[in-house]
């Protein structure tokens, strides 16, 4: 095997590190890499993904105590030296307790775990993971999550719509984002962000669950063609 | 019983206690060849137990078929498995956690979860999946309400967080549960056949570990006194017996597992789940022929003072018993830590046929392995047919009762009965995409299909059984069960490869229960043999009782099926002009049905008759008309006729999309037509331009068919000479029934 | 010396607690008239060894912050009692 090596974080807990490892292994070029958390070396990894999961069970929050894995020192330093980082589900949750992204995720506002089919407008391409995509075309990714309700306070959501990186937003198949398509109360419908420089992007929804028609759809592989370019 | 010293006497109440028979107990004293002591006491209690001997049931399983080619395990293992080809196997079991669910309705699902994944991982195989058959009593009264609301929470939360996804399953809501709730959970998992893994203790010499979580106080008796007699009032303050789930620590078990299985760490692994200690570790002795010693000081405790009572009949929850070689104990460990979990070496497998208990050294229990696993006590009982049956079938409704129901509103109040509705709001809950192997998932099809990574094949999966027919009809009950499991495997091109069942009963020591489970068990076998379908695994849950009565007898059963070529899915969608094609003859059969129970709120008449050769010839050509993609979905008529597969039907098309069905003339009105459950019967979406093969298709399988109506883009879904309904106010009360009682109205513990 | 501590964490005043809002919404349905400003918090107990009280105090406030709490959103109060206390 060979190809651009991708690193995939395990935390105890991960469970879709599976997923992601074939998302990133459906793409030409890419060979995904596993990191385990107790490393401390990420062994040349030029991107890297945090999968989704219940970390640590979730317990105290979410991504709370994934964030202190040995590995993430080198996940943290590796985002600030400009590399490609990219968190789904569990991976944005740890991201933000991380301080790599601004915001927190809460519990749902329904307050129950919510697992559907939804539909995202990509309302910022200047990520790598999104240059693929139109400005505000639609896409389909599956949420699953109990805790993905983003909030921050105002003056941060003014600085992230300013500056261009919110970069997911929940909508209708109309692609409004009405209070009805927003499936966990999230602040302004935000489903993705981006930090400062567009490196390191956190969202709820899975783009790792849509790699092929037979589950639905196959609009996550421009996220991940997006990673590895930006990783080459 | 909090405190359980070991010097306890043995006296006739405390025997009475531990609900041992007295010709019980003289037999425990000849094997023994003296009296017991507590502890031994204590042990005999959980093994005699029904939930862990099996003592009613296991003479009338053996009826069951559970041999084929496509069988790779049978029973006796923790779960079944079957061939599905390319050098694969699919591991299942089903399994009720209802009694612990009824008293505390979170961690008693959350549990039953964990334990069945816990059966198949043991085998060496990844959960791929899981499925919920769960029964509550009418979800207007608050308690239930509860009931549900954290049976739900607790079947998700502990799924999503493993990372297993939950993809189907059935819920019924029916005033029979209402005391006592049933949770059956299933799971499958998937292996490559060598890597399966069996629980057997073999090699005397070779030490015994214990993997996972420590041990508390928690379930003490869980499977003897929870599992194996009534709930009353007193069982409900009986908190003590509940265990607590991990699933955090249940996901790193499950890893442990099966990378120490993969590479080869370990001789034999047990899950530690009903009766904990004990039972894991006579059975795999059992298995293997030999005999184990462990010392319970070794064991790692939660709480102090634990006695040897306390340890060996613990069912705290996320443990594992592993078997090894001396020579594969450093591997074994490396693996353990690797993913933080505590690994103890507490025995070693012995040549002498005893089960023995140390406690620092010091001998607390020795009996013969065969004594709690071989001599467990098999009553086979020789009973009458209850005579409520009689009266039950003799009860039907005057026709001109019959004859007076507004058919369209019917259809309203069926599709609005809980029971018939949508169920979004609890699949919604359930992670039922994770492992991206979910082609269809809990909402749109009668069974889920999954892909299978690595072959082209999917798996079908369908869990049913309708407690209502049980109850009125025993046998036909049990037959239709598996009837309906094999038709919605159909539905979506699948082929029966093997069963799992979950047998939920009340207390088989009264006649009448007795009857049901016999007949029952007599059903499900005949139509097992008929689709060929052998039972590979399953479980037999007793005592379903409360101060309110017995549940429904009702066997839940568990259907795998492949199609061999993922490609031929249907596809679903339909549009304007396709032909409604229903095969099977129409409808005429209310008895025991949906509109009886539903809409005049009576239980009464027989169960449709069961035709097994009509539900093999026309479940084939139902598949073959799916993957052939001449049909681009079918649906089963089962709960409510064909009125509310219809509209069930509609409810899959695009949205503007309506339907018009037409039925045939009948004396007394349409209401056999529409709402008829008579068995052998689909209705299937065809494309025009397809309608000439599925004709000539037909015409040649000498099936009976007919055309029974088309798409149409007027929104409306109409039965022609009957009366018609906008589709969306139909669909709007489908789908929200659940959603708005659980969201509008408050619960009460 | 040895000190138990008591951490409570709370979202902070004015966040919306959706937890609280439920339960505040059941009270009232259970006849529980007049209860207002129901907040759900976490109450984690431990006991940690070493250094004067001030250092101890120094140190569990340096754990909520980094762990215990997400500052972000939640606010936090300690209180540490001595053996005995």
């Amino acid at each position: 095997m060979s190809g651009v090596p991708i690193g995939i974080v395990r935390f105890p807990g991960t469970n879709c590190d599976q997923d992601v490892f074939d998302a990133v292994a459906a793409i030409d070029g890419a060979l995904p890499v596993w990191l385990w958390h107790k490393e401390t070396a990420l062994g040349g990894v030029r991107g890297i993904v945090l999968a989704g999961g219940f970390a640590y069970g979730d317990y105290l929050r979410a991504g709370a105590i994934a964030r202190f894995s040995p590995i993430m020192e080198r996940v943290i330093a590796f985002a600030r030296s400009g590399g490609p980082v990219l968190g789904i589900c569990n991976g944005f949750q740890i991201l933000t307790e991380a301080g790599l992204l601004p915001g927190a995720l809460m519990r749902n506002a329904g307050l129950s775990f919510v697992c559907r089919e939804q539909w995202l407008r990509v309302d910022s391409t200047d990520t790598p993971f999104t240059r693929h995509f139109r400005p505000r075309q639609l896409v389909r990714f599956p949420v699953a999550h109990g805790e993905g309700n983003y909030v921050a306070d105002d003056e941060t959501l003014d600085l992230l719509e300013g500056e261009g990186r919110v970069v997911f937003r929940y909508v209708d198949e109309a692609g409004e984002a009405t209070p009805l398509a927003n499936p966990n109360g999230s602040a302004r419908n935000i489903a993705g962000i981006a930090d400062e420089r567009g490196n390191v992007v956190g969202l709820m929804p899975h783009p790792d669950r849509a790699m092929s028609l037979l589950v639905g759809s196959e609009d996550g592989r421009e996220v991940f063609r997006g990673l590895l370019e930006a990783a080459a | 019983m909090t405190v359980a010293l070991r010097d306890t006497p043995v006296t006739p109440d405390v025997v009475a206690a531990h609900g041992i028979r007295t010709d019980e107990y003289d037999r425990i004293v000849e094997l023994l060849g003296r009296e017991p002591n507590f502890t031994e006491l204590g042990v005999f209690s959980l093994m005699w137990s029904e939930h862990c001997g099996y003592k009613y049931s296991r003479a009338l399983l053996s009826e069951f078929p559970s041999t084929g080619p496509q069988v790779v395990q049978g029973p006796g293992e923790n779960a079944g498995a079957v061939d599905v080809g390319h050098g694969f196997a699919v591991v299942f079991k089903m399994e009720s956690h209802n009694h612990p669910s009824a008293v505390e309705p979170y961690q008693g699902a959350a549990t039953g979860v964990g334990g069945i994944l816990r059966d198949v991982f043991t085998m060496g195989a990844r959960p791929i999946a899981m499925l919920d058959s769960l029964r509550f009593g009418a979800l207007d009264d608050p308690h239930v309400r509860y009931l549900f609301r954290h049976v739900v929470r607790g079947v998700g939360d502990y799924g999503n967080c493993v990372g297993v996804p939950t993809v189907g399953g059935e819920i019924v809501f029916d005033d029979a549960y209402a005391g006592n709730p049933l949770v059956n959970a299933m799971c499958l998992g998937l292996i490559r056949h060598e890597d399966l893994m069996r629980a057997s203790a073999a090699g005397p010499g070779n030490a015994v570990y214990v993997l996972g979580a420590s041990t508390g106080r928690d379930g003490i008796h869980g499977a003897s006194k929870l599992a194996s007699t009534e709930l009353s009032a007193d069982t409900v303050e009986s908190r003590p017996t509940v265990q607590i789930g991990d699933p955090f620590t249940e996901k790193l078990l499950l890893e442990a597992t099966l990378e120490l299985i993969e590479s080869g760490a370990a001789v034999g692994v047990q899950d530690m789940g009903a009766a904990g200690l004990t039972s894991s570790s006579s059975e795999m002795a059992a298995r293997a022929g030999t005999g184990i010693e462990i010392d319970v000081a070794l064991v790692p405790r939660r709480e102090p003072g634990m006695t040897p009572y306390e340890v060996l009949l613990s069912e705290s929850q996320e443990r594992m018993l592993v078997v090894a070689r001396p020579d594969q104990e450093p591997a074994l460990m490396a693996i353990a830590e690797k993913w933080d979990l505590p690994c103890t070496r507490i025995g070693i497998v012995t040549d002498d046929d005893l089960w023995r208990v140390l406690e620092d050294g010091e001998e607390v229990c020795r009996i013969p392995v065969a004594a709690l696993v071989d001599e467990v006590p098999r009553y086979v009982r020789e009973v009458q047919e209850p005579s409520y049956l009689a009266e039950v079938h003799g009860s039907m409704p005057d026709p001109d009762e019959i004859t007076r129901i507004d058919p369209l509103a019917a259809l309203e109040g069926l599709l609005s009965a809980p029971t018939i509705a949508s169920k979004r709001w609890v699949w919604e809950q359930y992670d039922h995409h994770v492992q991206t192997n979910t082609i269809l998932g809990p909402g749109p099809a009668g069974a889920a299909l999954l892909s299978i990574k690595g072959t082209p094949g999917a798996l079908g999966v369908s869990t049913d059984g309708n407690g209502r027919y049980v109850y009125c009809d025993p046998r036909r009950g049990g037959a239709l069960a598996v009837a309906e499991a094999a038709r919605n495997l159909a539905t979506v091109g699948a082929r029966p490869l093997g069963v799992t069942d979950c047998l939920n009963f009340g207390n088989p020591e009264k006649d009448a229960v007795y009857f049901q489970f016999a007949e029952a068990v007599r059903g499900i076998a005949e139509a097992c043999r008929a689709f060929d379908a052998p039972v590979v695994s399953g479980n037999v849950s007793f005592y379903n009782e409360s101060p309110k009565g017995a549940i429904y007898p009702t066997p839940t059963i568990g259907m795998v099926g492949l199609l061999e070529d993922v490609e031929a899915r249907p596809r679903g969608g339909g549009s304007p002009g396709d032909s409604l094609i229903l095969i099977g003859r129409d409808g005429a059969h209310l008895g025991a049905g949906s509109l009886l129970a539903e809409v005049l709120g009576i239980v009464a008449g027989r169960a449709p008759a069961v035709d097994l050769d009509a539900e093999r010839r026309h479940a084939e050509i139902v598949r073959e008309l799916v993957r052939g993609g001449v049909a681009v979905s079918a649906q089963d008529v089962s709960d409510g006729g064909l009125a509310v597969t219809a509209a069930e039907t509609c409810f899959g098309l695009p949205a503007a999309c309506g339907i018009e069905i037409e039925l045939p003339e009948a004396e007394g009105g349409p209401h056999g037509a529409m709402f008829g459950e008579d068995g052998a019967r689909y209705l299937l979406v065809v494309p025009a331009e397809r309608r000439d093969l599925a004709r000539q298709r037909l015409d040649s399988g000498a099936v009976p068919w007919r055309e029974a109506g088309r798409v149409t883009s007027d929104g409306r879904i109409r039965f022609r000479d009957v009366g018609e309904r906008p589709r969306e106010e139909l669909e709007r009360r489908w789908r929200n029934a659940i959603s708005d009682r659980m969201e509008t109205m408050e619960d009460e513990r | 010396m040895t000190a138990r501590v008591e951490v409570f964490v709370q979202l902070k005043d004015g966040m919306l607690d959706p937890q609280g809002k439920t339960l505040e919404h059941a009270l009232e349905a259970l006849g529980y008239s007049g209860v207002e400003n129901v907040r759900v918090g976490k109450w984690i107990t431990f006991a940690v060894e070493g250094g004067c009280r001030e250092e101890i105090a120094g140190r569990v406030d340096e754990m909520c912050r980094r762990l215990l709490a997400n500052t972000v959103i939640e606010r936090f109060t300690y209180k540490l009692l001595e053996d005995g206390e």
